[in-house]
């Protein structure tokens, strides 16, 4: 790993301590004044890291721990939300939550991978990696979806379907696989965003829609870079060498024609102002096409 | 409900102020324990007031097997009436709810414990129908802790094809079904329609199952662990969409219907 990505947000994050140091002091003319100048500071900063990434920069900015998971979006954007659980025949996974709810006044099904914020969260959602179950569960409620004609809103967020025994045992390819199948028959419209990592075929698992979209700093690819380059380069250590040959950032993904559309983040990425990258797509991703 | 201005809650067992407790729509202020409550308890809370009207209320069970355990099932009927005031365990009708239009019906555990006989099955077809006459969605709210009512034989099992086949036209038809799991509901009501529905609520803390807890310790001799075949159990198992207390059933039932409208345009 480059030392330069894994700090990428650190001399962000001390302008910003600064900033706050400041502004727990008394209001006075200088220090509004020197406020102003550093705020100036650290937008030029921040031009500057971002407009010089590489797709290994864009993996860990999709994987920032403060970058807003599926739950901030669902809060921001989805008005008098009801969490529907459970896929009927095993168990609820929590690594995927699904429920419906209004878009200003517009009603749809909302499904997405659930990351979680805090350790302890992250724990209880395994990190965004569903089972199979979880797959059933999206199933299950976009055929709700469907009799009900709700469009479906899919929010992608894994680094991949779960690889453990249970998992393999319940029948995780079969339950992508008819996830798939199902998603490009449903008669209601989907539309899928990818809002940080689009990990594989678990991304896919609930990622076939009409219309299949990506924030900036998101990427979507067939394997991990680290598993990549265990695989053909026998050493994670090449991680940047297949996040390079992958070509799975949103602006590689565009250009290949894979995604429809590549929708802009915030200066210093969705994670600087998760509130306006809510806005930003509620206001122009959404109602449908 | 047992007499008196206070009661001892079932749940945490503290001595509570039956009146709070009423208040609170028959929940226990201290602990959330949902106490069991009669049919006509629940739709009030459920239905906006005055809106119920309710049909078929005079139909009452035969005794087809001339059935007799320890009492005979003509005696037993004429008792539970007494008991309750009921005819059957399963009041049926149509009402509204926030304004919205359902049909609803409703089993009462005090009645045989809201086993489902040819009554309880006749009822929620029929209601079952006249939602999908009128293009209406259909709540119904078990509490049947007694599954298929024994006293009926083979007439009451076949209840459970009768309803999932009424039941199975509605969703063709492309109507909401919204079932309602209260303490207890097993056996043959939630091997058939209870479990068949769109969505599934559960009140929390409510026995919800196949076979009831008695039957599988027996059968299987082993102590049953905490909290199975509760409704948070079946939460989490995947079996129900979601856990809604008393209290705030009617507001939510009443966003499910405004978003799983079948007459929505959009």
């Amino acid at each position: 790993m480059s030392k330069k990505t894994a700090n990428l947000d650190d001399p962000i994050i001390e302008l910003n301590e600064r900033i706050k140091k400041l502004q727990d002091n008394p209001k006075q003319d200088d220090i509004l004044t020197e406020i102003k100048e550093l705020e100036e500071q650290k937008k030029s900063l921040l031009k500057k890291i971002y407009s010089n990434l590489s797709p290994y920069d864009i993996i860990q900015i999709s994987r920032h721990h403060l970058r807003p998971p599926v739950s901030d979006y669902i809060s921001f954007m989805v008005d008098d939300f009801i969490e529907l659980h459970g896929d009927r025949s095993f168990g609820d996974d929590k690594a995927i939550i699904t429920g419906i709810g209004k878009f200003g006044n517009q009603r749809a099904m909302i499904i997405g991978h659930q990351k979680g914020k805090t350790t302890k969260e992250r724990i209880i959602y395994n990190f965004g990696m569903p089972n199979p179950e979880g797959y059933r569960k999206a199933l299950h409620k976009m055929r709700l979806a469907e009799k009900f004609h709700l469009p479906v809103v899919t929010l992608i967020d894994t680094p991949g379907a779960n690889p453990d025994i249970g998992a393999e045992e319940r029948g995780q390819a079969h339950a992508i696989a008819v996830n798939i199948a199902e998603m490009s028959r449903l008669r209601t419209p989907i539309i899928c965003i990818v809002i940080g990592e689009g990990g594989s075929g678990g991304a896919l698992g609930i990622g076939v829609g009409d219309r299949f979209l990506i924030l900036e700093y998101a990427y979507c690819s067939v394997i991990s870079p680290e598993g990549c380059a265990a695989i053909l380069w026998k050493s994670k250590d090449n991680a940047e060498d297949a996040a390079n040959a992958l070509k799975l950032t949103a602006k590689d993904l565009y250009e290949m024609g894979i995604v429809d559309e590549v929708i802009p983040e915030p200066l210093g990425a969705a994670h600087n102002s998760p509130k306006e990258m809510a806005n930003t797509l509620k206001k122009n991703y959404y109602p449908l096409p | 409900m047992p007499d008196g201005l206070w009661i001892r809650c079932e749940g945490c067992k503290s001595l509570v102020y039956k009146k709070k407790v009423e208040e609170k729509f028959f929940v226990c202020p201290e602990c959330n324990f949902h106490f069991r409550i009669s049919a006509a308890e629940r739709i009030k809370i459920m239905l906006d007031a005055d809106s119920f009207d309710e049909y078929w209320k005079e139909m009452s069970p035969v005794d087809p097997l001339n059935f007799k355990d320890r009492i005979s099932y003509k005696d037993r009927v004429a008792s539970e009436k007494k008991k309750t005031g009921l005819n059957e365990a399963a009041t049926a009708g149509k009402g509204t709810i926030e304004g919205k239009e359902v049909m609803i019906v409703v089993t009462d555990p005090s009645f045989i414990m809201g086993s489902m006989g040819s009554v309880v099955g006749e009822k929620v077809t029929r209601a079952a129908e006249m939602a999908l006459e009128q293009k209406l969605p259909i709540i119904i709210a078990s509490g049947s802790g007694g599954g298929a009512r024994m006293h009926e034989g083979a007439f009451s099992l076949m209840q459970m094809a009768k309803t999932s086949f009424i039941l199975s036209r509605l969703h063709q038809a492309g109507l909401l079904f919204v079932s309602i799991l209260t303490d207890p509901t097993l056996g043959g009501v939630m091997a058939s329609y209870a479990s068949q529905a769109d969505i599934i609520v559960g009140e929390p803390g409510a026995l919800v199952g196949f076979a009831g807890p008695r039957v599988i310790r027996e059968t299987i001799k082993k102590t049953l662990p905490k909290g199975f075949q509760t409704t948070e159990f079946m939460l989490e198992h995947g079996f129900i969409d979601m856990i809604v207390e008393r209290g705030k059933i009617k507001h939510e039932l009443s966003k499910i219907l405004e978003y799983c409208d079948a007459n929505h345009s959009s």
